[in-house]
């Protein structure tokens, strides 16, 4: 009982622990990319004992304490209260978000199994996006307490923003959900561990030399689903080309306008947040989650012939450590993605939601379920 | 008393404090995030009550969908300051609660309790069993609900359509 109370309390430690030191070190690697992109040198002033480090002691360090010693500033006119709530609204959803992701499958240790999730649900999938839809609220509360215009219209922005891509981003899951039958992301991260050579019907068996040595992973299962969420997830974290909430040029910072000191950070944090939880659900749904193509429960297997028999704690290193380069890639891409695109303008972010990647997404269902029911 | 029962109430309290929230509160937004809270507690009982499925679905629906329309409406037409109270209203609210109670009390206690009221087996509350449940037996009752999703959007484009 207590043991199986602090192993729990060990994983939530752990997958928080992970989350917001990554978020915070996402904030170097954004400062240090966008100067790497843009031909500067960023980040490089502050040093403890004359060591810079890259410009990593900056913004592990300097700049935490920075924003939590500067004044903490509410328009006299907003709404205290809510102000104040607005900040641990938005940072909440992308920190409980990481509960049902699978970071690894079974650990054994001695008679104990231990799955390396931290929330077994078999309700996964849906318990994101409620999870994600709570969101708005960060936004939306953030904005109308500031009581200022500009931040207003950055939240009525947002909101109708993560409302229409959330829309699309669940319709664009399901066709995951038909392939593997599951809504458990452990399950589906599971079902990604066999071969394509073993899932293909009758009629399709000659194209087992083509790509049948191909790991079952959700992107080659379902290209344009995971097109479509990896779009639509960019743009529920409202970072660029999808930024209009913020919108410099119009709206000043948008949603986060009358907001200083710990409070931006915090906000700041839960877009960096946002991120790690967008990668990790890319990962976990199109790449196989904590998959290592070919690894088995002890050892590799592939499909050319040969196997190489591994340890159990080896295999789970494995695993967890290919979760993590998996979740860092899909990171720093959206990083890559923020400094090399331009804004979209509002109308054309509403045009893409609504007209592009909501029928893409149905078009997407329809024949996956064509394809299921020919398969069977 | 196990920790269950504790749990049970100290959530009932939780949900009974907000929903007394959402009608005392004078700014609507307040009583709007008031209700929010609520509904969250709502999906809380869901869970412990081994429906998962139903918890999720009402904070993803209800809590994640239908309070931020609420907020866009009130935040659109700047409903900040609530009218005041009218003595008429108060009383037919007074009347109102105390005849619901009357009945939900008299309920309750004629109904005899379940013997075995968790009687859960594995597939209880899962997505397998509502979804065996809604497309088979309910499969007209479904579908039809759905045309009427349709027929409300219809509408409601057809009217904003015919304002400008």
């Amino acid at each position: 009982m207590i043991v199986d109370f602090a192993i729990i309390a060990a994983k939530a430690f752990i997958v928080l622990f992970m989350v917001l030191n990554l978020a915070g070190i996402l904030g170097w690697i954004e400062r240090k990319g966008s100067a790497l992109i843009q031909d500067r040198i960023g980040a490089n002033r502050a040093s403890i004992f004359g060591f810079a480090g890259l410009g990593l002691v900056n913004t592990l360090i300097a700049d935490p304490l920075k924003f939590l010693t500067k004044e903490d500033f509410i328009p006299p006119a907003g709404d205290k209260f809510l102000h104040t709530l607005a900040p641990c609204m938005a940072l909440f959803p992308a920190l409980v978000i990481f509960a049902v992701i699978p970071f690894g499958d079974v650990l054994q240790i001695g008679d104990r199994l231990i799955n390396l999730q931290v929330a077994n649900l078999n309700v996964g999938i849906l318990y994101v996006f409620a999870m994600a839809s709570l969101g708005v609220y960060g936004i939306v509360i953030g904005a109308w307490a500031s009581n200022n215009k500009f931040s207003l219209l950055g939240g009525v922005r947002g909101s109708a923003q993560m409302i229409s891509y959330e829309i699309a981003m669940g319709l664009s899951v399901i066709g995951i959900l038909m392939v593997y039958g599951t809504l458990d992301l452990q399950e589906i991260a599971r079902g990604q561990g066999t071969l394509i050579r073993e899932l293909l019907p009758q009629g399709l068996s000659f194209l087992g030399g083509l790509v049948g040595w191909l790991p079952a992973w959700g992107v080659f299962l379902q290209p344009l689903a995971f097109l479509l969420f990896f779009t639509a997830a960019v743009a529920e974290t409202k970072r660029i080309p999808f930024d209009l909430p913020e919108g410099e040029s119009e709206l000043v910072a948008g949603y986060h306008v009358e907001y200083s000191g710990g409070k931006f950070l915090m906000f700041f944090a839960g877009e960096f947040a946002e991120i790690v939880t967008a990668a990790a659900l890319v990962t976990t749904l199109f790449f196989g989650g904590w998959q290592v193509p070919y690894l088995m429960r002890d050892g590799f297997y592939f499909p050319w012939g040969g196997q190489w028999l591994l340890p159990h704690l080896a295999v789970v290193g494995l695993q967890v450590g290919a979760f993590t380069l998996k979740v860092l890639f899909f990171c720093w891409l959206q990083i890559l993605l923020r400094w090399s695109v331009p804004r979209f303008r509002y109308d054309q972010v509403m045009r893409l939601g609504w007209k592009m990647l909501l029928p893409l997404a149905l078009v997407n269902v329809l024949i996956t379920a064509l394809m299921i029911v020919a398969a069977q | 008393m196990d920790v269950a029962t504790v749990i049970f109430f100290s959530l009932a309290a939780l949900l009974i404090g907000a929903s007394l929230l959402v009608v005392f509160l004078r700014n609507v937004v307040h009583s709007a995030m008031a209700l929010v809270a609520a509904l969250f507690i709502i999906a809380v009982f869901f869970v412990i009550l081994q429906a998962p499925m139903v918890g999720v679905l009402q904070v993803l629906v209800y809590a994640g969908a239908i309070m931020v329309l609420f907020l866009f409406v009130i935040m659109f037409l700047n409903l900040t300051a609530s009218e005041p109270r009218r003595r008429a209203w108060l009383s037919f609210a007074g009347v109102s609660t105390l005849l619901l109670g009357g009945v939900l009390s008299a309920m309750l206690t004629q109904t005899e309790p379940a013997a075995d009221p968790v009687a859960a087996t594995e597939l209880f509350g899962s997505p397998e069993m509502l979804a065996r449940n809604l497309f088979n037996d309910f499969v007209l009752p479904f579908e039809i609900a759905s045309v009427l999703l349709l027929v409300a959007i219809v509408g409601a484009v057809v009217l904003a359509k015919r304002g400008s």
